[in-house]
Parts: structure tokens; C-alpha cells; sequence
């Protein structure tokens, strides 16, 4: 199944990538080739078949107790942003 | 030379006052100086660091601790954080990334008292087999400068092969452990998915991850993995489960071992690959092990399967690039659309580009039936096979790779040829199976690779059967012309 441009530009913007448009039929034929590739799983059947999501059975995310685990290392983590001010993170304008 | 002694070796001498940790370490360093830029296996170097942990364990020896690997020099592959240290993932991407904190797995190594030399290369985003997609270069394969070793834990499996350090630390999602062992003639040891806290390895493909090591031997590598297994409150994966004594599971009898012959795996395999693998069941048999054929029927269909589950699990771990909070940022963002885009257009490679993009499509409205819920359901055929054939057999044998080492440049440019390396591994990530590449001999001077796979937890009973293959052959014993 071949992708076309439109479908690769639609998946590059949900994907937040930026693809110009020389890179764009690289990206169109290797998209297609991939999806051309795994097309062969609609092959197999599996009617009745659960997806399975975890390898390993019987395995349920853990809970754990309501209360502080972690220290406050706001200042360590934000060392390595492009741009903080007053411990928030700075961005172009959102809202107009 | 110190270089080609194992753990247990250098323990002695270490305990003996023969040579202290900072003596060993200058010796690695001076390798990885003189070896390091041509193989380009490093992507950081931390001397400074390396001395200091040698002088403290050192220390601690002095003061009485004896621990098997207490002053053993390590690389760890540059997935792992590692405080105050650049983790850059092999990508532009986290170039500029200072690690402010320490993985489980560096923790508890560090515990142990081993002595981080540096980060490895590897393919960007653990996203590769070949170690050519990294920011920072590819890796060379030191049995031929011209060839891959294999990926994406490319420089920890050719750092390990070329004696810059007795241990490697390496990740393996869909082979990138057992792969490069196999393509460096080193051991390679990828865990039970969940037996090795995953928290402070960057994540690529969370249902398929697993954080493991490169080593000259199983003997070398079991108290290694020792060190890293066990329960991690901070990864909610991590299966609460006693770690058994490793090395004290090298010393069990082969004797009766069933092993069993993966027919899939011999269809299509050239003729000198399997005889390698014949070659060695009859090791095994003369070894006491009983061998017999199994099949898996859905074996064929793991790499589509792979090929729709990893790229849709890591175009969701690596939706936190935005260029916002760490990692690369573009320049002169218009708004925060272009600065999303750019960011991440311009601090991922290709080949991360086109596995985000194969995730987002198959998880997106329309196809995520019939491609990602899909693969969920043929993922589990796949691991119902495996259970099944492990009613049968102890532990599945069969090649880690279909061919010796590539060159350089040769598959690069077609994805799912490239993808079709990982023929053999990848089924072992799906079941969450712990798996072991071992060298087993040369095709054209290039080292070829043994994998044995167990059922879960099994890694004891794995890890013995590779010893006991290394008491009886010494593929596991060569060395790269000039690294001798």
C-alpha cells in the first residue's frame, strides 16, 4: 500500500515533525515500503485473539500510598532548558 | 596483559595488591585513547570520573570489601543517565543533555564499585542495527574497520571486543544486544523483560525494552547481571521476584538439558551459518544436552508485528522532545507550532523520523485496528508459541544473525532490509523472553553468534548452558588482529 504526499505531510504535522519538501519523497517511499511490510500481518488470522499489550502474565500496574516520595530538585532539572524564568518555562506566545 | 583477563582474574589481583582499580582504569584509558577515535565507540569519556571511582574503591578494598566487581572499569551504553554526565541517547537531539540523575542500573553498578570510563555510541535512540544512525558517527567493528558491529548498543559491543573495558552496559528492544554481540564476537545477555529496572534508560519501545551486558564471557557477565537485576519500586514494569546467585548457577549439570532446534530459524539460513550451529548441539549433545525440533508458526510474522509495535510505542516516548523543558531547541521559533516542529525535525535523525511517523500512522483514527490492535493480537499468537514450545524443550537454540557483519553504508538505505536483521531476536523481545548471543566461530573472518533463549526468569539455567558451551569451545577466547 503506497502512501502519498498528503498522507505523509497529515502524519508529519500530527507528529509535530517538521519535513521539507526536498526531504518529503524520501520520506513518502520509505514510509511506503515500511507500510507495505508490516500489510502482511493482515495475513495472519486471528479472530478470537486478544490483543496482548504486556509480555508477561498476571501483571497489574502497582499503587502505591498517596504521600511524598520525591524531593523538590526543581532547580537540577531545569539546568538543562533552553529558557526559564522564575522556574516556569519560556515559550513563543500561545494565546494572542 | 591485563586487558584479556576476566572479572574473576582481576579480582584476584586486585584482592592480592598485585595492581590497584586506578592502575587497571589508566590501562583501559590508555586503550580507549589509542583505540577509542578509530573505532569511534565512545561518545563521552570521563577520566576524571573513572580515577576518582578507582581511587574510592580502592578504598573500599582497603577497608575490607571484597565484591566480584569492585574496581572493574565499565562503559555504559549512552541510553543510561548518569549524573552530571552528558546522555545524549546518540542524538542531536539530547546533545546538550546533562543527566541530573542516575539510573537504577548505573546505581546499582556503581554500588557494585564499577568504574564508568565513559558513554557509549550508539544508534540513535536505540533505533538501528548498525550503529550508523548515530549523531555522533558510526561505530567500527574492530574484526574489520570497513563492517558494522551490529546495533544499536554498537560501541558497547565493539568496545567490549576490542578490550577497552572488561564490561559494556547495552539495551535490547529488538536485538540491540544480542545483534552487535553476535557481529563483535563477544557474550551479550539481554534479561526477562521487567528483571532489570528500566528507570533512567531512556525510553524507545516500553513493552519491549530491557537493559543488559556485554561481556568476554558468561562468567564475566553473570555477576554483572547480578548487580543489575532485581525489584525497582520506580519502574512500574519491574517484576517483584527473587534474583538467584548467578554464579553459583554456573556450576549446575548440563545433563539433561532438552534444547530445541527452531525450525523457523533454519529455513532460508545460509549453509555455513548453520553448520556453525550444528556444530555446536553437538557440543551440547556431547555436553549430556537432548536436542529436538520445534516450531514456532508465528515466528515468520514477528518482525511486521515489531515493526508496528515498537515505532507506535516509541512515537509516544518520544512525544517529550518538544524543545521545550531539555534537548535541542531550534533557533528564532516563530510560535509554538514551529518550535514543536523544528525542534524535533531538526534534533531527530532519519531514521527516528520514520519510526515516529510509522507509529503515529498505524495509531492513528482509521488504522489503529487494523494495524496496531492487530499486531497486539499476533504479538500473542507469538508468545503463545513460545510457551508451547517450552513445554517441550529447556531452552531454543539457533543463529543470533543471518549473515556476518555488513558493511558500512550497504543497507543503510533501505529500511526493511535493514529490519530483516533482526530476524532472529526480535521474537524473544515480543515474548519478553531472556535471550544470549555467544560467539560460536567465523564465516569469512567475521565472528558468527550462537542465541539460546529460555523461558521467563530462566536466566540461571541460560546462563549455565552458555558457560558450560564456553568450557568446551574458545571461540569466546579470540581477539581482533591488533587487539590482542
Amino acid at each position: 500500500m503506497s502512501l502519498t504526499r498528503q498522507d505523509v505531510e497529515k502524519i508529519a504535522h500530527l507528529a509535530r515533525l517538521s519535513i521539507s519538501a526536498e526531504e518529503l519523497p524520501a520520506y513518502v517511499s520509505a514510509l511506503s515500503s515500511i507500510v507495505n511490510f508490516v500489510d502482511d500481518l493482515s495475513r495472519v488470522p486471528t479472530a478470537d485473539v486478544a490483543p496482548l499489550a504486556h509480555p508477561l502474565d498476571g501483571q497489574h500496574q502497582r499503587l502505591r500510598a498517596d504521600a511524598v516520595a520525591e524531593t523538590d530538585n526543581r532547580e537540577k532539572y531545569q539546568a538543562n532548558a533552553p529558557s526559564v524564568a522564575a522556574g516556569l518555562y519560556v515559550v513563543p506566545r500561545v494565546i494572542e | 596483559m591485563l586487558h584479556n583477563l576476566s572479572i574473576g582474574e582481576l579480582a584476584e589481583r586486585l584482592n592480592s595488591r598485585q595492581i590497584s582499580s586506578v592502575e587497571l582504569t589508566r590501562h583501559f584509558l590508555s586503550r580507549i585513547d589509542r583505540f577509542g577515535p578509530a573505532l569511534n565507540a565512545l561518545i563521552t569519556l570521563t577520566a576524571e570520573h573513572a580515577l576518582a571511582d578507582a581511587a574510592a574503591a580502592d578504598l573500599r578494598r582497603v577497608r575490607g570489601e571484597r565484591g566480584q566487581l569492585l574496581g572493574i572499569p565499565l562503559i555504559h551504553k549512552d541510553i543510561f543517565c548518569t549524573d552530571g554526565v552528558r546522555t545524549s541517547c546518540g542524538s542531536r537531539m539530547l546533545d546538550n543533555f546533562i543527566a541530573p540523575y542516575d539510573a537504577t542500573v548505573v546505581t546499582r553498578l556503581k554500588a557494585a564499585g564499577v568504574v564508568m570510563l565513559g558513554k557509549a555510541n550508539m544508534d540513535e535512540f536505540a533505533m538501528g542495527s548498525s550503529n550508523e544512525t548515530s549523531y555522533y558517527g558510526p561505530v567500527k567493528n574492530p574484526w574489520n574497520l570497513k563492517k558494522v558491529p551490529g546495533g544499536s548498543s554498537g560501541g558497547s559491543a565493539a568496545a567490549a571486543a576490542a578490550r577497552l573495558a572488561p564490561l559494556t552496559t547495552g539495551t535490547d528492544t529488538g536485538g540491540s544486544i544480542r545483534q552487535p554481540a553476535a557481529l563483535t564476537g563477544v557474550t551479550g545477555v539481554k534479561p526477562t523483560y521487567g528483571r532489570v529496572s528500566r528507570y533512567g534508560m531512556i525510553a524507545f519501545a516500553s513493552s519491549l525494552d530491557q537493559a543488559g551486558v556485554f561481556a568476554r564471557s558468561v562468567a564475566d557477565a553473570a555477576p554483572a547481571l547480578q548487580a543489575m537485576a532485581g525489584f525497582d519500586p520506580r519502574d512500574s514494569t519491574s517484576v517483584d521476584a527473587p534474583v538467584p546467585d548467578y554464579t553459583a548457577a554456573l556450576a549446575q549439570p548440563l545433563k539433561g538439558l532438552k534444547i530445541g532446534l527452531l525450525r523457523e530459524f533454519f529455513e532460508g539460513l545460509e549453509a555455513r551459518n548453520a553448520a556453525l550451529i550444528h556444530d555446536a548441539l553437538k557440543v551440547y549433545r556431547s555436553l549430556g544436552a537432548q536436542t529436538k525440533e520445534v516450531s514456532l508458526p508465528h515466528l515468520p510474522a514477528s518482525v511486521p508485528t515489531y515493526y508496528v509495535v515498537a515505532p507506535a510505542e516509541c512515537s509516544s516516548n518520544l512525544s517529550r522532545f518538544d524543545g521545550v523543558r531539555y534537548g535541542y531547541r531550534c533557533e528564532n521559533p516563530q510560535d509554538l507550532m514551529d518550535l514543536y516542529k523544528r525542534s524535533r525535525g531538526e534534533g531527530f535523525g532519519a531514521e527516528v523520523k520514520r519510526r515516529i511517523m510509522t507509529g503515529t500512522y498505524v495509531l492513528s483514527a482509521g488504522y489503529f485496528d487494523a494495524y496496531y490492535l492487530k499486531a497486539q493480537r499476533v504479538r500473542r499468537l507469538i508468545v503463545d508459541d513460545f510457551r508451547a514450545a517450552f513445554t517441550q524443550v529447556d531452552l531454543l537454540i539457533g543463529p543470533t544473525t543471518p549473515t556476518p557483519a555488513f558493511d558500512i553504508g550497504a543497507k543503510i538505505d533501505d529500511p526493511v532490509t535493514m529490519y530483516l536483521n533482526d530476524i532472529y531476536t526480535i521474537g524473544a523481545n515480543l515474548a519478553g523472553l531472556p535471550g544470549l548471543s555467544l560467539p560460536c566461530g567465523f564465516v569469512d573472518g567475521l565472528p558468527m553468534g550462537l542465541q539460546l533463549i529460555g523461558p521467563h526468569f530462566s536466566e540461571d539455567r541460560l546462563l549455565c548452558a552458555g558457560h558450560r558451551y564456553q568450557l568446551a569451545t574458545d571461540w569466546h577466547t579470540r581477539a581482533p588482529q591488533g587487539y590482542e
